[in-house]
């Protein structure tokens, strides 16, 4: 039977199942053939936080969205095109999201009555008409994997937890996704158990010939490639750009790396990945909570390494009092926040930007630092490499704020030329530098960037001894002299004024906007698609987002001077907003939502008209 | 290997420019004396010795030292230390840390510390009382001690700090006094020659806020009662000519103390530090009282195990000798690695 092919612009797709049915692994394989066509990408997982709730129930649907295009494209995607729903759980978690039309596809074989039972439907949708506004393909996905697979040497168990790639050979037919590097990867995936790469490859197999054959499916739909800059492309998470990104700047500033962690969500996988680069140099130290992990990097750093710690805002909760510590002893070091909802544990495994507060003045004593945020998967690489840079340039903590959202979401990252990263090389104090030749400052400054010099133990002759007590101005010496404190408490203020930071930019291509929107971190992607659909419709707006929140830009004020309104879009009760207002005497507009989610591009274009239309 | 030469190093050459400041007559004195005078015999240049400590009294020790040295937060220090000597084999680091700092706030650093065996050299100044603070009772003050915070007497039970670090797994573990110079200057001497952490209670005297809690120990009319003076591979006896000595006693748990004159001689415990099974160690920590009777000093427990230090470096020196090209070239292998694709 020969189907008709239809060209589709962009397509938003989720898969949703049980914790226990594959949906990540899914979604991503099925991101992965889709880069490899050339596609714009962005995904977005959304798991619980239990590791397996009770199964078939709604605390425990998982799923992972792709939204893919032949134009670049931004977010992962307000509300998905296709739902595959692998059960009654996952079809009544996700129905709310889809708009009507859309295609539905749901393992018939999971629609028992005790299923149904289980998510409180009294009758099943399938057959009360409750989802005739959508196109419902019911198909027996697990049935047909078991009959697929009646011939191979596996247990029922092992065939029916094959129904993912059942499901994922279908929806690969249907999009016509190049499907080598899938069998690739199940091949190394199941390299122990060849009897299981034999299933999983026949159940993709089945799964892609079932499209082809059913009448079902009528229609087979392509998405031609984006038009994307050349170069050589990878997906990537945020998680494993930023540790990719620690990599390259412990080669870029030829220093060990020193890692100290303490596991928790969602920073973990930055840990696990370091964990498998020694070859670079790389010490990880899994630490008995997160105030020895930033104790062993601060000491680390003390010693001549690149200082790191990586966690989520109970965990800078925790370090407040060793990044105080390092403030004054002005010793380099990065602490990584991938942001959760909180308070408390919150929310482990939903977004939020709540922690620019604490990052910001969380801690005791005029305690000022550097933060960053970066603002898509593939910039956290960036994002590390500049946080190191003004680190180790200034001998500061500095914050990078990352969050659920990033860090777990992924995107084609254009490969950087890796001798075109930043040269972080640093210089050790390695001589006296008082002026009689023989005495060693501590604390005389580099004029222009008001760093001290970095001398660490085993260099001869520059013995000295630094610590939390307030230091006297050079000498380091302990003083309580209130002149020299009050000198160097502005004097800490300052060498974080002195970073350099590159100017903001702004983005308005009409060049008539009056209304700015400024966000920061992961909110780029959803403000960016909302700006550019209303520029469609002939609304002028502009764009500008933060990357450097300490020490902020300089033109910072200009350029928020040049508009009749700011909008700031933030997902906390208006944090930024805050900062801003108080900096700049700017009456910006907070728009605030803390749901655990990115902000849709949708609600963001309904607020930003409103905006742009009545001021 | 080269013979190591000579630094011919001073007591004076640790001596660093700063003011001491404990109050008069503070047993920290003499620890810093007998510490300053003991560093030459170490034979490492200075500028290898780094001094870590949290925050009390006792911690203001780094100051005092013409080494490097970081007087960091309270309770932190082991934990602080750790990064340094895991990232840095070539230094000779040394914690310096007060009963509170060590064992409050700091309780966890410690016994972590102490079970991955880092190869810290750990001084605890043990005075029974916060002294920094001005007066109130320590986890190692006696149950039922007055001080400004416990009117009423304190209901705490103390920690045994030996006990504590022999459940946490030390490898060295050692108790000395301050006022013994020569017993001190022999416990760091066994401290210094141990490979990963060695853990050394040096019982301190706070004449201010806890004056005389160790008295006992040092009076001339008591202390050879009271002290027990390990020597390895020695029958441990003590007491005015031997008169006392410990036994183990068949179907006991532990040891005791017992007239020599009552016992024959080869039911005397011989000392061996180098016994594996901490349940020895900690039956000699047992021994004293709250009284300070039967004090046990010197080298508890002196046994061998891979520092953690030495092993994350053979990873580490592992991982590189597979690797191959530099590390830029590594780097940009590690990034087209996985799945990628390429737009012309
Ligand atoms: C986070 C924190 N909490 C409390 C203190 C106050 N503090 C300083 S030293 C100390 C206790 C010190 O006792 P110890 O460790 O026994 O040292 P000593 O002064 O007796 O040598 C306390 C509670 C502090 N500096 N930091
Ligand atoms: S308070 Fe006690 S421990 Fe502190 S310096 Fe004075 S005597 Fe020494
Ligand atoms: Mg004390």
């Amino acid at each position: 039977m020969t189907k008709q092919v239809r060209q589709l612009d962009r397509v938003v797709i989720r898969f949703a199942g049980d914790s226990g049915d594959g949906m990540q692994l899914t979604g991503d394989r099925f991101t992965s053939e889709t880069a490899q066509l050339g596609n714009d990408i962005s995904t977005l997982p959304n798991f619980p936080a239990e590791i397996r709730a009770p199964a078939g129930t709604l605390p425990g649907v998982s799923s992972f969205q792709v939204h893919f295009a032949d134009y670049d494209i931004l977010t992962p995607g307000d509300a998905p095109n296709v739902l595959v729903a692998m059960n009654p759980a996952a079809l009544k978690a996700n129905l709310g999201d889809l708009p009507r039309g859309a295609d539905i596809i749901v393992n018939t074989d999971e629609f028992t009555k005790r299923n149904l039972a289980k998510v409180g439907y009294a009758a099943s949708p399938l057959e009360d008409g409750s989802l005739d506004g959508y196109a419902v393909h019911p198909v027996g996905l697990t049935s047909m994997t078991v009959g697929a697979l009646a011939d191979q040497d596996v247990s029922k168990k092992d065939a029916e937890r094959a129904k993912n790639m059942f499901a994922l050979g279908l929806l690969s037919w249907m999009y016509s996704r190049p499907y080598e590097s899938t069998i690739r990867f199940l091949q190394r995936k199941f390299a122990a158990r060849p009897e299981l790469v034999a299933a999983n490859i026949a159940a993709f197999k089945a799964g892609w010939n079932f499209g082809e054959t059913t009448e079902d499916f009528s229609v087979r739909y392509e998405v031609k490639p984006a038009q994307m800059p050349p170069g050589t492309y990878r997906n990537i998470t945020g998680n494993a750009a930023l540790a990719l990104g620690i990599i390259a700047a412990g080669v870029r500033s030829k220093l060990p790396v020193f890692l100290g962690a303490y596991p928790i969500t969602p920073a973990s996988d930055i840990l696990h990945e370091l964990s498998k680069h020694k070859r670079f140099g790389i010490t990880t130290m899994q630490a008995e909570d997160e105030i020895a992990a930033i104790g062993a990097a601060l000491g680390a750093a003390y010693g001549g390494a690149l200082g790191i710690t990586t966690t989520s805002g109970p965990g800078v909760a925790l370090k407040g009092e060793t990044i105080s510590l390092a403030v004054a002893l002005e010793l380099p070091l990065v602490i990584v926040d991938v942001q959760r909802a909180g308070p408390s544990t919150g929310m482990p495994t939903k977004t939020e930007q709540a922690d620019l507060n604490m990052a910001l003045f969380g801690r005791h004593g005029e305690a000022p630092v550097a933060v960053i945020a970066p603002r898509s998967p593939s910039d956290c690489f960036h994002a590390a490499i500049e946080a190191a840079r003004i680190a180790l340039t200034h001998r500061t903590p500095v914050i990078l704020l990352s969050d659920n959202y990033v860090a777990n979401g992924s995107e084609p990252w254009l490969l950087p030329d890796v001798d075109s990263l930043p040269d972080l090389r640093v210089e050790f104090a390695t001589e006296p530098n008082g002026e009689d030749g023989t005495t060693f400052l501590p604390y005389l400054r580099d004029p222009r960037t008001l760093a001290r010099p970095w001398a660490i133990p085993g260099t001869p002759g520059l013995q000295h001894r630094i610590g939390g007590l307030e230091k006297a101005d050079k000498t380091g010496d302990i003083s309580y002299d209130p002149a020299n404190h009050d000198f160097m408490v502005r004097t800490r203020a300052a060498r974080i004024e002195a970073i350099e930071v590159p100017d903001l930019e702004v983005e308005d291509p009409d060049g008539d906007a009056r209304v700015l929107v400024l966000g920061w971190g992961s909110t780029y992607g959803p403000i960016g698609a909302a700006c550019r659909a209303l520029r469609q419709r002939g609304l002028s707006v502009a764009q500008a987002h933060l990357r450097h929140l300490s020490p902020m830009p300089r033109n910072l004020g200009d350029v928020l001077g040049g508009y009749d309104r700011v909008v700031i879009p933030e997902m906390n009760l208006g944090q930024l907003a805050h900062v801003i207002r108080a900096r700049f005497l700017v009456d910006a507009i907070p728009y605030n939502q803390v749901r655990g989610l990115p902000f849709t591009a949708a609600e963001l274009e309904t607020m930003l008209e409103e905006v742009v239309k009545n001021g | 290997m080269a013979e190591p030469v000579a630094l011919k190093l001073t007591t004076k050459d640790f001596k660093s420019d700063q003011e001491v400041r404990w109050c008069p007559g503070c047993g920290d004195y003499a620890i810093l004396a007998a510490v300053q005078s003991f560093m030459p015999e170490l034979n490492i240049p200075r500028e290898r010795i780094v001094f870590v400590s949290g925050i009390g009294c006792s911690s203001r020790f780094p100051y005092y030292m013409n080494t490097y040295g970081m007087h960091s937060i309270h309770g932190r220090a082991p934990a602080i230390a750790t990064g340094l000597s895991t990232t840095r084999p070539d230094l000779s680091v040394w914690v310096v840390t007060g009963d509170g700092d060590a064992l409050s706030i700091g309780g966890n650093h410690l016994i972590h510390a102490l079970r991955r065996n880092v190869n810290l050299k750990i001084l605890l100044f043990n005075n029974r009382i916060y002294g920094l603070t001005k007066g109130q009772y320590s986890p190692t003050s006696e149950i039922g001690k007055i001080t400004k915070s416990t009117p009423a007497g304190s209901a705490d039970s103390p920690f045994n700090p030996l006990s504590l670090a022999l459940g946490a797994e030390a490898t060295f573990v050692a108790r000395t006094i301050d006022s013994d110079r020569k017993h001190l200057q022999s416990v760091l001497r066994a401290a210094a020659e141990h490979n990963g952490s060695a853990f050394v209670e040096i019982y301190q005297n706070c004449n201010i806020f806890n004056d005389g809690a160790f008295e006992e120990l040092k009076d001339a009319g008591t202390r050879d009662d009271y002290l027990i003076r390990l020597e390895h591979g020695q029958p441990i006896t003590f007491g005015k000519d031997g008169q006392f000595c410990v036994v183990h006693p068949p179907g006991g748990f532990g040891l005791e103390v017992r007239d020599t004159a009552a016992v024959s001689p080869e039911e005397i415990v011989v000392h061996d530090s180098g016994v594996t099974e901490p349940a020895y160690a900690f039956a000699l920590s047992r021994l004293p009282g709250l009284d300070l009777r039967n004090t046990p000093i010197g080298v508890f427990r002196n046994v061998s195990r891979p520092s953690y230090d030495n092993l994350v470096q053979s990873q580490l020196e592992a991982a590189r000798a597979k690797a191959t090209g530099t590390p830029e070239e590594q780097l940009a292998g590690l990034l087209t690695s996985g799945d990628t694709w390429t737009i012309s």
